[in-house]
């Protein structure tokens, strides 16, 4: 006589793949790649010099082999830099020895005077790259908190949080992402 | 004269769940086919280093990646080497692998197409101006240096 075989249950069946489901989403990190994102500008043209800018335009920042910065002339530390640089872009109080600016028609915010500041960032081929990136982040920060002041002031909202196309272009005109790289020399030896 | 109903009979029956671990099976072969994995073994060391002001790098498809670091075996000395997908290799061997990387994307993204840099706390500006400096020539001009966001408190 043929005996029933008992069903095995497969009520838990679910739990376990449930189990296998959780563990993998664990695991997987979505590694999502974040970083400082820079254009390069195109390549030299020999015959063509470059546009000549007036002193008073440009913030010069140098990073030298042992990671010691020099600002404008001066020695810098890392932990001023974000301010000083801020100083010299918005130029509050239209001093002559910082940027000029042109007022210009920036469609969603009227007239505006634009900083013609550019910082100029010159590193030694000996400056680590930790120093450097510190360096591109301080600079970053400053652009980033003084586009932030008049979003606020003009949309309420900060920079980042601001949707609308034409009020992002606007702001991003009024206060551009002017950071020039220097061409690369052999200051210091490797 | 009074019917009674029998007991039981209108008992719902007890929804089948025998099909419940499929639809999970289901859900986590989804998972598996989306989630990418990592493609390249790293050979070279990288701890980048950390930033505030970071950028989330929107279309994952659209990025090639570079590795500057020191090799992760001893042997191979100390010195900061390239590696590009999964093998060592010099400068110049950089246009050719963002020509590489061009052909393999559609015609309408190649404009999108974004270098980020992984490179290691330690390296020295002198490799990474080089690359700079070949990605120029050859027409790459969005870069990215990959760092993580740094956790710090801000006062605003």
């Amino acid at each position: 006589m043929a005996r029933k075989i008992p069903e095995i249950n497969a009520g838990s069946m679910a739990d376990i793949a449930f189990l296998l489901l959780i563990f993998w989403l664990v695991t997987t990190t979505m590694d999502t790649d974040t970083g400082i994102l820079r254009r390069l500008p195109p390549p030299p043209v020999d015959n063509v010099k470059p546009p000549d800018v007036k002193v008073r335009n440009v913030f010069n920042v140098l990073v030298n082999k042992s990671d010691r910065l020099f600002v404008d002339g001066k020695v810098g530390d890392i932990k001023t830099l974000r301010n000083q640089t801020k100083e010299f872009l918005s130029n509050v109080g239209n001093l002559e020895t910082l940027p000029e600016k042109k007022i210009e028609n920036i469609p969603g915010l009227g007239p505006y005077p634009i900083s013609k500041g550019i910082i100029s960032l010159k590193n030694d081929r000996g400056t680590s790259y930790d120093m450097y990136i510190q360096v591109q982040n301080e600079l970053t920060a400053a652009i980033n908190e003084l586009r932030n002041e008049l979003s606020k002031q003009k949309f309420g909202k900060k920079f980042e949080d601001l949707s609308s196309k034409t009020e992002i272009d606007a702001i991003q005109k009024a206060v551009p992402m002017s950071i020039s790289e220097a061409e690369p020399e052999n200051i210091g030896g490797k | 004269m009074a019917r009674f109903k029998k007991e039981g009979s209108k008992e719902l029956p007890a929804i089948s769940t025998s099909s419940m671990p499929d639809i999970i099976f289901l859900m986590l072969c989804f998972f598996m086919m989306t989630t990418s994995t990592r493609e390249v073994t790293l050979k070279v060391r990288i701890k980048p280093p950390e930033a505030t002001e970071v950028q989330k790098l929107e279309k994952k498809a659209l990025v090639s990646y570079i590795y500057l670091g020191p090799p992760i075996l001893n042997k191979l000395g100390n010195e900061s080497r390239i590696q590009l997908n999964d093998s060592f290799q010099t400068l110049a061997a950089i246009p050719e692998f963002i020509l590489a990387e061009r052909e393999a994307r559609d015609e309408a993204d190649r404009q999108q197409l974004t270098t980020s840099l992984k490179v290691d706390k330690e390296v020295k500006m002198g490799i990474v101006t080089d690359v700079k400096q070949e990605l120029r020539k050859v027409g790459a001009f969005k870069i990215n240096y990959s760092t993580p966001k740094k956790a710090v408190k801000r006062n605003d």
